[in-house]
């Protein structure tokens, strides 16, 4: 059996056949010829084939998953410990809580990463000798905080800062989680913009100029538009990456859904809590992926006329 | 009167040499055709002339102003002269309105409705006036052209620049855009371009220019270089061209 036959050939002898007979039948009474319909059949056979075995080899996996967990020695003990459903219920208003805080986190870090973040990528792009210092300080910013483990980055901030003592700087474990998250984050994002700067085509550039806009007013009106689009996908993922993230603040003891349900454990050393947290930030991402998968795809769509 | 004239230039990439000791000149009103092989430098003197690229050396006058001169507004200096690339070039996140009207908003500094109407009447011009929402990706390459021709005439230009712009266009939809230009042309324009179709060369040019190893080779009214060339060089090439 040919691999090949599966794969409809548009530009195939059978698909010119196809179209003269149709255009020849008219566009209302066209009717699938025999080898049309042979064809059609086999495709049929071909894709139901196909999802039976990948139906049958999910199922017989998920059986022997199940399987191996519950039949090892310790599953009573871990079911109650984590899935316990008593303890889910009890625990459940604390920590949905203590997730509308890291919802908060995310949306205020989330703004002030996107523009901290584009500044970063537009001084490291800046051209010609003037510009040095500038792309000096931004290439530096990134390296540092690109390179620097974010718990370290919170560790140091939330417990540093705070000890110096300084008058007019806050003390706020919430204050300094969140500015480690804006400097972290605002690294990475600096260089997905660049990445989107980098990639609008220099005839863009050339046409904006030609017609007497200056260097800045290139970037702002012809440059930035296009980059910012073609990199919506790649930010919305940092996105759901932060919405994640946010809950690395509870190390500085900010209650978030995750101390919030470290608290809770506390109690009874019932791990459950854990797990509710685990599923509701679940909940909170997979929105946003799904939007994220939408907008990539809406872009791809658009992409394909190709204007380069 | 001179509008334009080229002394001199020098033009390199690195230890690659395109242009040798350009010189030219352009009358106001008259339209001069830049032909010669590929990587002979008609595009990159069109750039030089838009100050795109930096010359190494010489000089290039406009309408009196050494625009070679560090010390001009190189800004101010290309919003005098307006340009058409081979691809078009327009901006594909803005209508084509938007496209036009750039130029007067962000440069000239008036006013939106203004503007519309200037880059309308100048689409209407160009035949695009029902164009005027849609995206660039949505024209044939014909119209993309008009367009990028529209937006450049809008800042009412002294001077065209036009780079190969029939080289990326399907033969059919050539003509849309060569006829466009010969009606600039009829209206005074001044205009320096290339390009490999030399029946318009013929039809539209004042002086033909052959460009070869950096330089003028040779130049003169159409009739003489394309029909009956003094230079060896020159008849080579048009012979290729021809086939």
């Amino acid at each position: 059996m040919t691999t090949g036959t599966d794969t409809p050939d548009p530009d195939g002898r059978g698909g010119s056949v196809l179209r003269a007979g149709s255009r020849l039948a008219g566009p209302q009474g066209w009717a699938p010829s025999a080898l049309e319909r042979e064809r059609a059949a086999y495709r049929k056979r071909r894709s139901v084939r196909s999802l039976t075995v990948s139906a049958l080899s999910t199922a017989v996996v998920a059986a022997v998953l199940v399987v191996l967990v519950t039949s090892a020695p310790g599953w009573p003990a871990v079911r109650h410990a984590y899935f316990s459903w008593d303890k889910a219920v009890a625990s459940f208003p604390a920590v949905l809580d203590g997730l509308w805080l890291n919802i908060r986190i995310m949306a205020v870090c989330g703004v002030i990463i996107a523009v901290l973040g584009l500044l970063i990528a537009v001084g490291r792009t800046l051209r010609g000798p003037v510009a040095f210092p500038v792309r000096v300080l931004c290439t530096g910013y990134v390296d540092l905080f690109r390179g620097l483990p974010l718990l370290l980055v919170l560790l140091l901030l939330g417990y540093g800062m705070p000890a110096l003592r300084l008058t007019g700087v806050p003390n706020s474990p919430l204050f300094w989680g969140g500015m480690a998250l804006v400097l972290s984050y605002s690294a990475y994002v600096a260089e997905v913009f660049r990445a989107g700067i980098e990639s609008v085509h220099p005839s863009q550039r050339a046409a904006a100029r030609s017609l007497g806009l200056t260097y800045g007013k290139t970037l702002r009106h012809v440059v930035l538009p296009q980059a910012v689009r073609r990199v919506v996908p790649p930010l919305m993922n940092d996105l759901v990456s932060l919405q994640k993230d946010s809950g690395l603040v509870s190390i500085l003891g900010v209650v978030d859904a995750i101390r919030a349900a470290q608290i809770e454990t506390a109690i009874d050393f019932n791990y459950t809590p854990y797990v509710v947290a685990g599923l509701l930030f679940i909940c909170l991402t997979i929105p946003m992926a799904r939007l994220t998968d939408w907008v990539a795809r809406r872009q791809g769509f658009q992409g394909a006329g190709g204007h380069l | 009167m001179t509008l334009l004239s080229v002394r001199h230039v020098r033009k390199s990439f690195g230890a690659h040499v395109v242009l040798e000791d350009l010189t030219m000149s352009v009358e106001a009103g008259q339209c001069v055709v830049l032909i010669g092989p590929s990587g002979s430098g008609k595009s990159t003197i069109l750039r030089c002339l838009n100050l795109l690229e930096q010359v190494d050396d010489g000089q290039i006058v406009l309408s009196g102003d050494d625009i070679t001169d560090p010390r001009v507004n190189a800004d101010a200096v290309r919003a005098r002269i307006g340009m058409v690339f081979q691809a078009y070039n327009l901006f594909p996140h803005m209508s084509v309105l938007d496209n036009v009207t750039l130029a007067p908003r962000r440069v000239h500094g008036i006013p939106a409705a203004q503007a519309r109407e200037k880059a309308m009447a100048m689409l209407e011009r160009v035949g695009l006036a029902d164009k005027a929402r849609a995206r660039p990706d949505d024209l044939s390459g014909g119209q993309q052209q008009r367009v990028a021709i529209a937006r450049a005439l809008v800042n009412g230009p002294e001077l065209m620049l036009l780079d190969e712009v029939t080289s990326a266009l399907d033969p059919e939809l050539v003509g849309e855009v060569l006829d466009l230009l010969v009606e600039l042309k009829s209206e005074g324009m001044t205009m320096v371009l290339n390009t490999h179709e030399m029946g318009f060369a013929r039809e539209v040019a004042d002086t033909v220019c052959f460009l070869h190893d950096g330089r003028v080779h040779e130049s003169g009214a159409p009739a003489q270089v394309l029909g009956d060339p003094v230079q060896p060089r020159t008849r080579e090439f048009l012979r290729r061209v021809h086939g």
